[in-house]
């Protein structure tokens, strides 16, 4: 396990070792592992996309709303500040 | 389960038993470093206010000062004012006397004819005190007379992982006991606080969470600044953290799963007994640290994912990491590690657990290791405020 997935909804996932480009990433989601190939290198503790994000799609996070992608993403690739948006949200709203 | 503390003669009780030099301005401040420095068991701290400031700029210092001579780790306080700054000495001293009737002293630089005489005087006072308060013999106490702040700084994605899910566990386990916890920062709600709106005690509780985060941010604007320009910080990013979102969302697990039964303005009095309260404080770690000490805090849980040397004056700091590489590097600044809660080999109850055994080794005396360091960074909240 080089991975961990925080909520069940979320589209990102956080390495939690080192993760060189072509590494299988391999985390649980709900108990049962799954496996994909990192499409880059992903710095210790830093998100990877676990399935394609489209641009202007929500990035998710603890099961919440982190920002919106900038740019396609495609799964296995680093998330972080090039790709990603700060997006304020009616909060009120997700009650 | 119970401590050993110190019973003020206000009715609260204290884990350290120091006598305060209290700089009433930054003018006083270098003369209340000589004075600590003669005095061993004296703390201080460097004031940057206390002069030319709009009221409630100056409030926000009042409250500080006011509340760090009544936590109930200090026995007594000697202040020292210059004699023209804005936070005269018979305001400072009212405003302690509003909280607390512990001994209190006062030293006027102006009055007293120059630094040295008004050294020599503070000196003669804080002498006295200080071998009055040795005298005080420790007692048992529930941990229900505790009040603990948590704090995160320097945050990286392991904060939210797994130090600050630990701390939320030890809170759930201090409000399980009647304890007192408070969740500050209030930027670090900004984009989560609909979490902590589902669990407020009541409706007024409710609005006052959107209430204090929507006036954090209209503030900035008011200025023609976005919150988000400081927050996350370069080391935050450089950890890992992408948005303030995902960092509030990361910040808000130190509140753990209880209620949030009140919501306390900047560095105001918080009794003990209270369960989870919030108190409204940028998420500038010392300026934070501070109101919390200030609203009576006798330990403070402080998470750093990159490694955060921050201490206090008046309360020992417990640091705790989720990052095994920073633990590994910063173990001369850090207490406790959490990230065996990320690779699987510790529940996060049994963390919680593992942490309140630290807090209350902490309050019987345990010295931490920003206390050992002797870090004492105190900064205090401006209208215009941090990020």
């Amino acid at each position: 396990m080089n991975a961990m997935i925080i909520d069940a909804k979320d589209n990102v996932a956080v390495a939690i070792e080192p993760i060189a480009a072509g590494d299988a990433v391999t985390y649980l989601l709900q108990g049962k592992p799954v496996s994909l190939t990192a499409a880059e290198d992903i710095t210790i503790y830093h998100k990877l996309a676990t399935r394609d994000i489209q641009a202007g799609e929500p990035v998710v996070k603890y099961g919440e709303h982190i920002g919106a992608a900038t740019a396609f993403i495609p799964a296995g690739a680093h998330v972080h500040v090039h790709n990603v948006e700060s997006v304020k949200e009616d909060r009120r709203s997700k009650e | 389960m119970t401590f050993y503390g110190y019973r003020r003669p206000d009715g609260r009780v204290g884990v350290r038993n120091r006598v305060l030099i209290l700089p009433a301005s930054v003018c006083a401040s270098d003369t209340t470093r000589i004075i600590a420095q003669q005095v061993e068991g004296s703390v201080t701290f460097n004031n940057q206010q206390g002069c030319s400031q709009v009221g409630p700029d100056q409030q926000l210092t009042m409250d500080v000062m006011a509340g760090y001579a009544a936590n109930p780790n200090i026995y007594g306080t000697v202040v020292v004012s210059l004699g023209c700054e804005n936070c005269q000495m018979d305001l400072v001293t009212a405003a302690i006397r509003e909280r607390t009737n512990k001994p209190l002293e006062q030293v006027i630089i102006q009055e007293a004819g120059g630094t040295l005489k008004a050294v020599e005087k503070a000196v003669r006072y804080a002498k006295q005190m200080v071998a009055e308060a040795s005298l005080l013999q420790k007692e048992e106490f529930p941990i229900s007379e505790l009040i603990v702040g948590t704090e995160c700084g320097g945050s990286d994605p392991t904060s939210g992982l797994a130090a600050n899910p630990a701390i939320g566990a030890m809170s759930d386990l201090l409000v399980a006991a009647g304890g007192t916890s408070i969740l500050s920062e209030t930027s670090e709600f900004i984009g989560a606080e609909h979490i902590l709106a589902r669990r407020a005690a009541n409706q007024e509780v409710h609005d006052r969470i959107y209430e204090i985060t929507s006036r954090f941010e209209k503030h900035f604007h008011g200025v023609g600044e976005d919150v988000r320009a400081g927050n996350p910080s370069p080391g935050n990013k450089a950890g890992g953290i992408t948005t303030l979102e995902e960092k509030s969302l990361g910040c808000i697990h130190k509140g753990g799963h209880s209620p949030v039964n009140a919501v306390y303005d900047y560095g105001k009095q918080v009794e003990s007994k209270q369960g989870l309260v919030i108190m409204d404080t940028p998420g500038n770690d010392p300026a934070s640290v501070a109101a919390m000490v200030a609203g009576g805090a006798q330990v403070v849980v402080f998470s750093s994912g990159r490694g955060s040397p921050v201490g206090s004056p008046i309360v020992p700091v417990v640091k705790i990491t989720g990052n095994k590489l920073t633990f590994a590097t910063m173990e001369d600044n850090i207490d406790f590690c959490a990230a065996p809660l990320i690779y699987g080999e510790k529940t996060v109850e049994e963390l919680g657990s593992d942490l309140l055994d630290m807090v209350v080794e902490t309050a019987c005396g345990k010295q931490t290791k920003a206390e050992a360091l002797g870090f004492v960074e105190t900064a205090i909240a401006r209208v215009c405020n941090y990020v």
